[in-house]
């Protein structure tokens, strides 16, 4: 019988714990538990036995390690091929009746996964891939990947089960007491993962007892539509006379168990500490119990690496801005591959408040699919909301889709077939919730009810894919009032028969309505309420509109979706405070006596960020925007940067009045809007390959771009080539490289020499906390600069030499 | 047999004028101390403190020293050890997220960035502190007493070490801590240590 039909209507009880068993049996602190399938043959079948015997229907393969990290190919080889055969044998030898199988246990590599360790996710998926088929060639019955406590390494190790074999996977985390993984999901969001890619049984392990873990089983229970796995540890190791005892005894680990398969648990066993003893109480314990029915929850939601959002009253807001639209400094940023300016659009879109990050970076003139994986690694980096691939490119999509950590929201898929043909496939294989635009071959239809037609097609192909209705969500299209004075009244008849007639969610891009009209936001703004009205889920939209977040938290209030009203207070309280208002000052910031040359020098010097801006906003229509920077900012700058060089000034200070000086600098360039506000070279600056630490580079960044240097930044583990490949394309004059560990100094020494063979023009300078002059000299760089002032200076003099 | 322990604290008691020198700040400042308390509020539900620890007798084996879980043969450690009996290895972290916060500010804020920096250099000195005072509190029970901490890298102990230490700690599954190609900890605000534990008389 097939252990996912068994499922159906049994309990299936897995085994306990195998590493606390080989220690007690003489494993060394150290030593790999894998080799002992090799060198301890006996135990393990033994210890396997023992659980069949106990009534496990499930053993794991003592290869939780087992992986090329740790072993040669020829070693990992025979470790699977013996780890299943004692799995096999110890079965044929138990004198249990029930029916038995073998998984193949697959644990954590124990490396991080890039950006915040070194270890690439498709490495990570081919050292799993390479178990997974060694175990598909020796006959294992299922794929037990566990203990995962990342969700981007279960996703690499679930992507490499899925790519290589046709068996069932069971995909198991380990929680802390918070109630999350080590690096930061919940439950909803490795549901809304795991369920989205096709795992078969998804649950827990690991980390606490059974009572301890209650709170995650209940969450699973809540979100997921497929059965629950649960494997507690015997509580914690304590020490008791010199002994190691788990806190939980086999009685009490039953009863805990079974209490949950009475919830709804559906897979049983035993992790850390547990034994045979505790597999034959539990079950004993829930011998009696038939198991609880497993019910479809049909819930719409996207998942990011440490939440979910569901789709449901409450209006989903996704932010609208990543998108090079009619957005000349996006398509600037775009082309320059200036992450920067993208990485921050995110991360303002986030702070007003809006649930999803639509991500588009399509321009005729670039590389999409590189630039919206790069995009998508990098926001997933560094914010936590859940994002929108948006792209028509599928090769793009499906980059993009493979390395998101997380279920992303898919932009889009419409009616056409060629259309379907090709997303539905990627949403398929890496889960997502895909929005489907209501047109097709002929265009969008005037009336809502042909707009309902096509979404009854899309459903229908979709199922034909495998993709359930919860899955898609449907974008009836917002088109101008300005040239159908009936074309809002359609889409939101749409959304409403879409919603009643299919009972299915709807998003819409609200902006469109508006488009050739004056206050464009005020349309916005009531069009989007109307359609709330009609049911609508979702908005792609302009957090940035004071008029959308209006409606949205009035909205809340007046549907009763916000308790006590406490959002929408605190909202309102906010809300009018846009632009204008008094400068304000924190009191007893100008000591007495100090002078400045203006009010904007004193911002600068002072570090005060906003009134740096306010003060430039004010004088950008007097002054000329190249005065302020000559005349107050490069003034007020160097005054603080000599009191740096003379240490009247500590870093942090620097850096407030470097971002104030920012802050002016960000109102000039948006005054002048493409026209270049310097004539200064660029400059090229990258921590070297191996090295991850950025903090020295970016503030060396931050001055030198005060200064008016137009700086590439590469980020950090930077290989030698492609700093050469960015220096020759931008035929920079001066490579700054940061390193700050000894071990990757090689790496910047490897980068010049590279430099000085590829790109002889340009001089390099160097500078991290573990090199001085006398090493930089060593390994060959032109310049060291032991703080960012240095960098300035030398800067200049190599601006100067260019400019005789 | 050998058990590893997990400890998880809450927040330890914050030096701000540590936190402050390590910014790089040796006097007052005070516009700073506003930039301060943002920032350790921003941090106040990101940190997690946990630490795993595994205790060892220690036996001399002619010139090196038999750490229970490696041979050692690093004069520093053995001077560190000497007179000791067991030696405790823990490791700690304060968790991921101050790094995604401190990448996140790359971007926007290099001094924030510092700031968070800071804080996280503080904050695993602290969780360290208190690790090894609790301990220090349960060892006095048996007569005992520990040293201090002694990480590898230090003196003649080699950083290649860490590999073992991490092997035996178990930390990627006990404490969500990870060691890269280059041995180089993730999360970055992160301790591995070596303590002796000697009689108290």
């Amino acid at each position: 019988m097939k252990i996912t039909e068994f499922l159906n209507d049994h309990i299936l009880y897995l085994d306990g714990g195998m590493g606390t068993l080989l220690q007690e049996r003489g494993l060394k602190p150290g030593e790999l538990p894998e080799r002992w399938n090799l060198t301890h043959p006996h135990v393990i079948t033994d210890i396997h036995r023992a659980y069949y015997d106990a009534g496990s229907h499930v053993v794991n393969t003592n290869t939780f390690g087992a992986n090329s990290l740790k072993f040669s190919s020829e070693e990992l080889n025979s470790i699977v091929k013996s780890a299943i055969a004692h799995a096999r044998r110890a079965g044929q030898e138990s004198r249990g009746t029930q029916p038995k199988w073998v998984a193949l246990d697959i644990g954590p590599t124990g490396r991080m996964l890039k950006p915040y360790g070194d270890f690439d996710f498709e490495e990570a998926v081919s050292v799993f891939a390479e178990t997974v088929r060694l175990g598909v060639k020796y006959g294992a019955d299922l794929i037990m990947i566990e203990t995962m406590n990342d969700s981007y390494e279960t996703k690499a190790a679930l992507l490499a089960a899925k790519e290589n074999c046709d068996l069932p996977v069971f995909v198991s985390n380990a929680y802390g007491e918070d109630g999350k993984l080590m690096t930061g999901a919940d439950p909803g969001a490795m549901v809304a993962m795991l369920e989205g890619m096709g795992a078969d049984v998804i649950g827990v392990n690991c980390s606490l007892g059974p009572k301890a873990l209650v709170g995650v089983v209940r969450a699973y229970l809540k979100y997921a539509s497929i059965p629950l796995l649960l494997k507690p540890n015997a509580g914690l190791p304590k020490a008791k006379d010199g002994q190691t005892v788990y806190d939980v005894l086999p009685e009490e680990f039953a009863k805990d168990v079974a209490d949950l398969i009475r919830e709804g648990v559906r897979a049983a066993g035993g992790c850390c500490g547990t034994t045979p003893e505790y597999i034959a109480a539990t079950v004993r314990a829930s011998a009696q119990t038939s198991p609880v029915a497993i019910e479809k929850k049909n819930l719409t939601c996207v998942s990011s690496y440490t939440h979910a959002v569901i789709f449901g009253d409450s209006p989903v807001l996704i932010g609208e801005r990543i998108n090079p639209t009619g957005k000349k400094r996006f398509k600037e940023a775009l082309k320059a591959q200036d992450m920067d300016y993208i990485l921050k659009e995110g991360i303002s879109q986030e702070e007003k408040g809006v649930h999803v990050l639509d991500v588009n970076v399509g321009l005729p003139e670039i590389d999409e699919a590189r630039m919206l994986e790069r995009a998508v690694c990098e926001l997933q980096a560094i914010m936590d909301l859940p994002l929108q691939i948006d792209t028509s490119d599928p090769v793009a999509m499906e980059r993009a889709l493979r390395r998101y950590n997380g279920k992303a929201m898919v932009n889009s898929v419409n009616g056409k077939q060629e259309s379907m043909d090709a997303v539905f496939p990627l949403v398929k294989k890496y889960g997502g919730l895909v929005v489907a635009l209501t047109l097709d071959e002929k265009g969008i239809p005037e009336k809502a009810e042909k707009r309902l037609e096509i979404a009854r097609r899309i459903l229908t192909a979709a199922e034909k894919y495998g993709i359930e209705k919860k899955d898609l969500i449907f974008d009836p299209l917002a088109m101008t009032i300005s040239a159908d004075g009936n074309a809002a009244k359609e889409t939101l008849r749409a959304v409403k028969l879409i919603g009643t007639q299919l009972g299915c969610r709807t998003s819409l891009g609200v902006s469109n309505v508006s488009f050739g009209l004056p206050a464009r936001d005020m349309v916005n703004g009531t069009f989007f309420a109307m359609a709330l009205a009609n049911g609508l889920s979702a908005a792609i939209m302009n957090p940035y509109s004071v008029e959308m977040m209006k409606t949205y938290f009035t909205y809340r209030a007046l549907a009763g979706l916000d308790d006590n009203c406490a959002d929408y207070i605190e909202f309102s309280s906010h809300a009018p405070q846009t632009v204008s208002g008094a400068v304000s000052e924190p009191v007893g910031i100008l000591s007495a006596g100090e002078e400045y040359g203006s009010e904007l020098q004193r911002a600068v010097i002072k570090g005060l960020k906003e009134q740096a801006a306010q003060l430039t906003q004010s004088m950008i229509s007097a002054v000329d925007s190249l005065r302020i920077v000559s005349e107050e900012i490069i003034p007020a700058l160097n005054q603080v940067g000599e009191g740096f060089e003379r240490k009247t000034v500590y870093l942090p200070q620097l850096l407030m009045s470097a971002e104030a000086a920012k802050s002016a600098f960000e109102v000039i360039k948006s005054h002048l809007s493409g026209e270049k506000t310097t004539d200064k070279c660029a400059i090229v600056i990258a921590t070297v390959k191996g090295d991850i630490h950025d903090i020295g580079k970016n503030i060396v960044k931050l001055i030198l771009e005060n200064y008016g240097f137009a700086v590439t930044d590469l980020g950090r583990d930077v290989p030698p080539e492609e700093i050469v490949r960015e220096t020759l394309r931008l035929h920079a004059p001066l490579v700054g490289l940061s390193a700050l560990m000894t071990t990757t100094v090689p790496a910047m020494e490897e980068t010049i020499r590279r430099l000085r063979r590829e790109a002889p023009f340009c001089k390099v300078m160097v500078g991290g906390a573990v090199l001085n002059r006398e090493y930089a000299d060593a390994i060959g760089a032109d310049y060291y600069a032991k703080d960012a002032m240095e960098s300035v200076r030398y800067a200049e003099q190599v601006n100067e030499g260019l400019n005789p | 047999m050998y058990t590893v322990y997990t400890k998880q604290y809450d927040s330890p008691p914050v030096d701000r004028r540590e936190i402050l020198r390590y910014a790089g700040i040796r006097g007052e400042v005070s516009e700073l101390e506003i930039l301060l308390d943002d920032c350790l509020l921003e941090t106040l539900n990101k940190l997690s403190y946990r630490v795993c620890f595994c205790q060892f007798p220690l036996r001399e084996e002619g010139d090196a020293l038999d750490l229970g879980f490696a041979v050692t043969e690093s004069r520093d450690l053995k001077r560190h050890l000497a007179g000791c009996h067991h030696t405790v290895v823990f490791a700690a972290t304060v968790g991921m997220e101050l790094d995604r916060l401190i990448a996140r500010y790359g971007y926007t804020s290099p001094l924030r960035a510092l700031m968070l920096q800071a804080i996280g250099a503080e904050r695993i000195e602290a969780l360290c502190d208190r690790f090894c005072e609790e301990l220090q509190e349960e060892m006095k029970e048996r007569g005992w007493k520990i040293g201090s901490r002694f990480s590898p890298g230090y003196g003649d102990l080699p950083l290649e070490t860490q590999s073992v230490l991490f092997q035996v700690l178990d930390c990627p599954r006990k404490i969500g801590l990870t060691l890269n190609a280059s041995l180089l900890m993730s999360p970055s605000k992160s301790v591995t240590a070596l303590m002796g534990v000697s009689n108290e008389k």
